[in-house]
This record gives C-alpha cells, structure tokens and sequence, in this order.
C-alpha cells in the first residue's frame, strides 16, 4: 500500500491520475471475511506470500469449468467462438462485466453470430459470479496460471453462510 | 417425382424402379456415383465402391473446386449428392445451398431459415450442423432450434415444418434425421441443460408427428414391452427406467439422442445411442440413471423397442453413448452373423448380434483406456455386461468436492460423434479418435430450466506416457477386438472416415489436412492442407464419370473449445516445459468445401 501510495503521488504530478486509477482495477487493497477489494472496493483476487489463492479465485476456478467452459474455453483463454473471458475481465469495468453476464448480449452481423445468454436467474452462476470474476482477473494478469491452483486459503464461514442462503 | 427428377437422368433411371418410399432412397443410396446419405448407407459404413481413385493413383490428386459457405463456425456433416445436385448445409443460421454440378456448381436455390438466435447459448458446444438428408424429392434439414423442415428438392421451397423442442427448455438440434420408409427419425440434443431425451418420428409427406419414444421414463414414454424388449436377452420389467432414478431426477435425465442412426431393412430395426444423463455430478443422481448410455434396436413403424444394452450405468465421466452403429455382416466363429459395431465415447468398443442385443465384444480400442478393467462377458454373472469401475477413476467413489486425477478418456471420449468407417473388403473399421486425459471434480448444482446443468469442473490433456498428441487415427478389427494399425496424430482426429473400393481410407485433421491412406497398412499415401481445421466428414461421387472427393472444412465445435486454447499440461505443476501446441498456431475459421479429383 505504501508503494501504492507514493505511485499514486507521483502519478497525480504527471497527471496520470486516471489511467493509474484503471491500474488499481488489479490491486488488493483490502479484505473482508476472506474477500479481497480494490480501492474503489471491486472484488479482487489474492495471492498469499505461500502462494495460496483467495478461497473466491479458487472456487471461481471450479465454477467457471462448469458454467462458462463450453464456450470461453479452459481457464478463459477463448474458444473458435466465444471471446477469452480472462481479458475481458481486465478489460471490462467490473459493472459491465456483470450486466453482461446478467443480462446477455448479442453481436449478430454477416460475419458474426455471436450471443451471451443472460445467466440472471441461474443460481449456479450467479451465486459465484464474483468468485468466476477474480478468478478470471487473477488469469487475465497471470497471477493465477493454467491450470487447477494447487494452493488455496480456507472458506470463511461467511463466505460459507452467504453461498446457503444465495444458493436457497 | 417423375416430373421432379425429369432433368437428371440418373434419378429418373432410380425412381422408375421405386416399389416405395424405403426402397427410394434405398436405390440411391445403392447408386455410387451419389452421396444419398449422410453416413454412406443405412448400415453407416461410409464405404464407396467407386475404385476409380485408388492406392495407385490417390498421390496425384488436385484440387477440382471449392465452395465458401459464408459462415464461420465448426462445419460437421457433409454434402449430399443426388443426380446432378449437390446440397451443402451450414452451422446455425442453417443455410441449405442446391449447387447444379452439371453447371459449375452454380447455385441453383439458397434456403436460409429465420431462426431466434437466441437459440445458440443454448446449444453446448458450438453451432454445428451434421447435415441435411434426402428422400422422396424432399430435404430435410433439422435446425438448431429443433424445427423440421422439408424442402423441394428442386426449387428449395418449403413443403412442410414441424417444431421438434423446445429451445427455451434447452432443446436444440445438431444431428441429421433418417428417412426410413414412410417417415423420418429424428433426435434432440440438450443433455447439459436437463432436457428428458426422445426420438420422434414425422411422417415424410406431411410432417406429422408419428410417435415418441423417451430415452428415459415411464414405460408408456419409453414405447417398450417389459415383457417383450430386452436387455441382454432378458426382458426389462416394468418401470424399468424410474426404478433406476432416485425421486423425479429423470424429468431433467438428459440422455439426449443427438447422434448418427443406422436401419437393417431386414430386421426392420433402427440402431442409436442415448446420451449421458444430467448433471455431471453423479451424487445427485444415485441408481443405473436406465436408458441413459444405451444402444437402442427399435422398431421404425412404432417406435417399440426390440432391445437396450445399457453401456455405462450410472455415468460418471459424461460418456454420451451416441456415436454411431456400424451394421456388417461378418463370420464369427464360421458362423455368418448380422453384427452392430460400436465405438463409445467410454473407449470400448462393442460387437454385438444386432438381431438379439447379444453381447460379444467389449474391448477398450485406446491403449490409453484405464477407467474399467473390462466388461464382465459372462452370462450367468450378476454383472454380466456391466463394466467393472476402477475406483481411483469412479467420480461417485472419490465424491463429492473431490477432483479425480488421470481418468482417461476424458470427457469428449476415445471417441466423439466423428463416424467410422467400415471396409467389407479387409473387414477392418478405420477410426477417427481421441487420445485425451481429464481431471474430473463433481459438485451440486441446482436446476433453472434453459440453463446448463453441468455440475462438473473438468480438465483435459493428452494422454500421459504416450506420443504427446491428442489423437490417433486406428483401424480396428472388431471380431479379435484388436488395433491393426494406430497412426499418431498431434490434434484429435475429429473427421468422418470414408473407405473406398480404391483400397484406400481419407480422414481430415484438426490442422485442415485431407489425408489418404493404405487401407491395409495406414501408409499415408496424400495429404493437402485445406483452409480451415477439418471436422467434417469425407464424402465422394462422380459427375460426368470422373469421381471425386468432398470435405468440408471449418474448425470449431468441441475441438474448437477445447483445443483453441491448447489444453492444459498435466506436467505443469511438475515443472515440465509446456510443450502443448494450441489448434490457434496452425488455423482459423472459415467454412469452405474442397472437392478433389485426379488430373484429367
């Protein structure tokens, strides 16, 4: 956070002040319950000092393979069809990334004939949609590698509590 | 049909023979200057007596033509030729082109169907089509949104349509149908969203719908005899498939039929494979999950059941039991039989008396194979048929949350949909396959209709301690249950074979390569590198007595999900350098049909 910190002075100088603020979509600034935030408080993944993920990176891993994984391809690099979600994930603000996965888009054109199907009412993926997106960050920036993470940090009851009561 | 068929003579020649509906298309199919069906013949041996392209001269071959499809996703099927027409399908939007060959392949009618596209999430796996068939002066094109249409064959209009599913509950279609007599058969796909499987058949003059028979449910759903349809020569009983549930799990049991069917016109039995059944997660649905991995004998008139050979009871790897029946005639044991031979998803292959449903081969034809330790061949034993699960590999075993390591085959099979080929002359089937590993977790999933229902976290690789690729292109021979020849290939082979009379078999790659082979050896005698990775099926006719050869090229569907991304490592987390090449270094999409043909 220090290192953070003097980045952002010194950015503000340069007048980067936004683009280092994009950068920060990355960064684990702090965590609740066993969740990790960014500054503007975006869910986020972690990497311990021993190399564990965040329990959400790593459920994410899980559910991801089972919702996403016929069309995005393995560990979201992308199919023949269907876009590499480990960019977008990075690319995409946190809220359009949602609101695509809520509510589906289309791209139907000569060339194309692309259609995200709106997973709103589907408990499986909205139940983990935030840990399916750090998961998909920690890819996106290579954090988390290919692959199942050998490592991980324990489920917190919290995190435990809020998947009964989501899932019903 | 007189009138229809007066421009081709060759037609014309046929239908003057025509005695009904069956033998029509019978005639044409017997005719080997047309591809009358999908998968060569009603016994789906994709074998052409044509020989004037053979082992000897197969080297020179050019390319005669090529044809765009104008969409880019995964091309499966192949066309059809008739007379002098060739109809060529697309994947969703499902466009049907009727090229004129004796014109240069002009385009004589273009049919393209208004389809929601919302209909493609919904669709596991890619978009694919595995083509249009033919009968009576009509073409048949089953959409992905499980509309039925009958086309002219002349002039592309619409003759009839039925609706098929539901795509808002996860019904979709991919496969072709089979004109049969009188009507025609068709299937459903939607085993990943918890569709309860069927096969319907529509009456081929007007659409009608004829019967229903569900893969899995009650014994008026399943149109079975408990007295008199069998399983392994024993009848089934009554409730013989919500006895093999826990609770109402069969409603959403998947054990879809989206595969090829074959027809004996002797027995009057058609031949499928049903799908696995839902979710991938077997804790949640304890018992045999009957009749999903079965081969299927029914009767074509009323849908009865003959006979059910239950492959793989209660799934837990997602072995689909779809691919195709091979039907031959074949000595076993100096006794002539009528055979059905069978490459499953699960790696073995079967031979059984497709007469009885008898039981005489199960062998795994992937070395790889390491799930089972074989299928328990004797009658008199409890087990008979069933396989016997290693429990280091059994998902339901290892439980819940729990990732099974090494399971080999993965998922998409020794074996996917990609058909065989069978050579009456060497007796030798040529299989397209899979040489692919997976790592295999089951969870809890809850059901949302219209929405996948997996249940399963899933890694893939090549298979461990082998040649590092993820395919092998065999030839098998179904009586000694043995591999003649394996021939290694870097990508799955994910083509439809063809044999020919030339002593020669073709297949495509992943790559985009048609390539042709000794069909006594596996010597590669022609390879050329088409413009798209190869997942269609190599078909062949003549026109103007010059015969050629047909394939679609055009990379996607599950070779395209998986593959595109190059698959996981296995050695990763051992430090190995990955060395796994992604499919994306060597194509990309494009849907283009290449036809070959020797110099003149």
């Amino acid at each position: 956070m220090k290192f953070l910190g003097s980045l952002l002075t010194a950015s503000l100088f340069a007048g980067l002040a936004t683009f280092v603020s994009a950068q920060d979509n990355i960064t684990a600034a702090y965590s609740e319950d066993g969740r990790y935030f960014t500054e503007d408080d975006i869910p986020t993944y972690n990497i311990g000092e021993d190399g564990a993920v965040d329990w959400l990176t790593y459920s994410g891993f899980r559910r991801y393979h089972s919702e996403c994984h016929v069309c995005h391809g393995p560990e979201g690099e992308g199919s023949s069809y269907a876009p590499a979600l480990k960019t977008s994930a990075i690319d995409m603000d946190y809220y359009d990334f949602y609101d695509v996965v809520v509510n589906g888009r289309k791209k139907i054109s000569a060339s194309e004939n692309s259609v995200m199907p709106a997973f709103g009412d589907n408990p499986n993926v909205m139940c983990y949609l935030n840990d399916i997106y750090v998961y998909l960050k920690g890819r996106g920036t290579d954090a988390v590698p290919r692959g199942r993470p050998p490592k991980k940090e324990g489920k917190s009851d919290v995190i435990r509590e809020d998947e009964e009561a989501c899932l019903g | 049909m007189k009138k229809l068929f007066a421009l081709t003579s060759t037609i014309a020649l046929c239908t003057a023979t025509m005695a009904s509906a069956n033998d029509g298309l019978a005639a044409d199919i017997a005719n080997p200057d047309q591809w009358a069906i999908q998968t060569g013949d009603y016994k789906n041996q994709r074998y052409s007596t044509l020989d004037q392209i053979n082992k000897d001269n197969v080297g020179d071959l050019q390319v005669a033509w090529t044809f765009s499809t104008g969409v880019l996703r995964g091309h499966e099927g192949s066309p059809l030729v008739i007379g002098d027409m060739m109809y060529v399908h697309t994947p969703f939007p499902n466009i049907v082109y009727a090229l004129d060959l004796a014109n240069e392949g002009k385009i004589k009618w273009k049919y393209e169907p208004k389809q929601d596209p919302d209909v493609i999430p919904v669709m596991c796996c890619d978009t694919v089509n595995r083509g249009v068939a033919y009968a009576e002066g009509k073409i048949f094109l089953h959409q992905a949104d499980t509309t039925v249409v009958a086309l002219n064959a002349e002039s592309g209009e619409v003759e009839w349509s039925a609706v098929n599913g539901d795509p808002a509950k996860g019904e979709t279609n991919t496969a072709t149908v089979l004109p049969v007599k009188d009507k025609i058969i068709v299937g459903i796909s939607g085993g990943e969203f918890g569709v309860q499987g069927h096969v319907t058949a529509y009456n081929i003059e007007t659409g009608e719908r004829e019967w229903r028979a569900y893969s899995v449910g009650t014994d008026d759903q399943l149109l079975v005899d408990p007295e008199k349809t069998t399983h392994l020569g024993k009848p089934i009983g009554k409730d013989s498939s919500i006895k093999t549930w826990e609770g109402d799990q069969w409603k959403i049991g998947g054990a879809t039929t989206w595969g090829w069917y074959s027809y004996d016109a002797e027995l009057d039995l058609i031949y499928y494979g049903s799908a696995n059944p839902s979710t991938w997660n077997p804790a949640q649905r304890p018992g045999d999950n009957r009749w999903s991995m079965t081969i299927m004998a029914r009767d074509p008139d009323d849908g009865m059941a003959k006979w059910f050979y239950q492959m793989t009871p209660h799934d837990e790897w997602d072995f689909d039991g779809i691919n195709e029946m091979i039907l031959t005639e074949q000595d076993v044991d100096g006794e002539s039989r009528k055979l059905l031979t069978h490459f499953d998803r699960n790696g073995l292959a079967y031979t059984l008396d497709r007469a009885t449903g008898e039981l005489l081969v199960a062998e795994p034809f992937d070395p790889a194979v390491n799930w089972t330790t074989g299928v328990d061949m004797d009658p008199e034993s409890d087990t008979y048929g069933r396989p016997a699960v290693v429990a280091q590999y059994s998902t339901e075993q290892n439980g819940e949350d729990v990732n099974s390591t090494g399971i080999c085959p993965a998922a998409l099979g020794s074996k996917d949909q990609q058909p065989a080929a069978y050579s009456p002359e060497t007796q030798l089937f040529y299989v397209p396959t899979n040489h692919v590993c997976m790592d295999y977790e089951p969870f809890r999933v809850s059901y949302t209709a219209g929405q996948p229902y997996v249940g399963a976290t899933l890694s893939m690789y090549p298979a461990p301690d082998s040649h590092g690729g993820m395919g092998n292109f065999i030839a098998w021979d179904n009586i000694a249950g043995e591999i003649k020849w394996s021939l290694p290939e870097q990508f799955s082979v994910w083509s439809g074979a063809l044999a020919t009379a030339g002593d020669i078999v073709f297949y495509g790659t992943l790559e985009g390569y048609l390539k042709a082979v000794d069909a006594q050896t596996g010597e590669e005698l022609y390879k050329f590198r088409t413009p798209s990775g190869i997942i269609g099926n190599v078909m062949t006719y003549t026109n103007g007595g010059k015969q050629y050869i047909g394939i679609l090229s055009g990379v996607g569907g599950w070779a395209g999900i998986g593959l595109a991304a190059g698959l996981t490592n296995p050695n990763d987390g051992l430090g190995a350098v990955g060395g796994y090449a992604a499919l994306s270094d060597y194509t990309a999409l494009g849907g283009q049909l290449t036809v070959f043909a020797l110099p003149d």
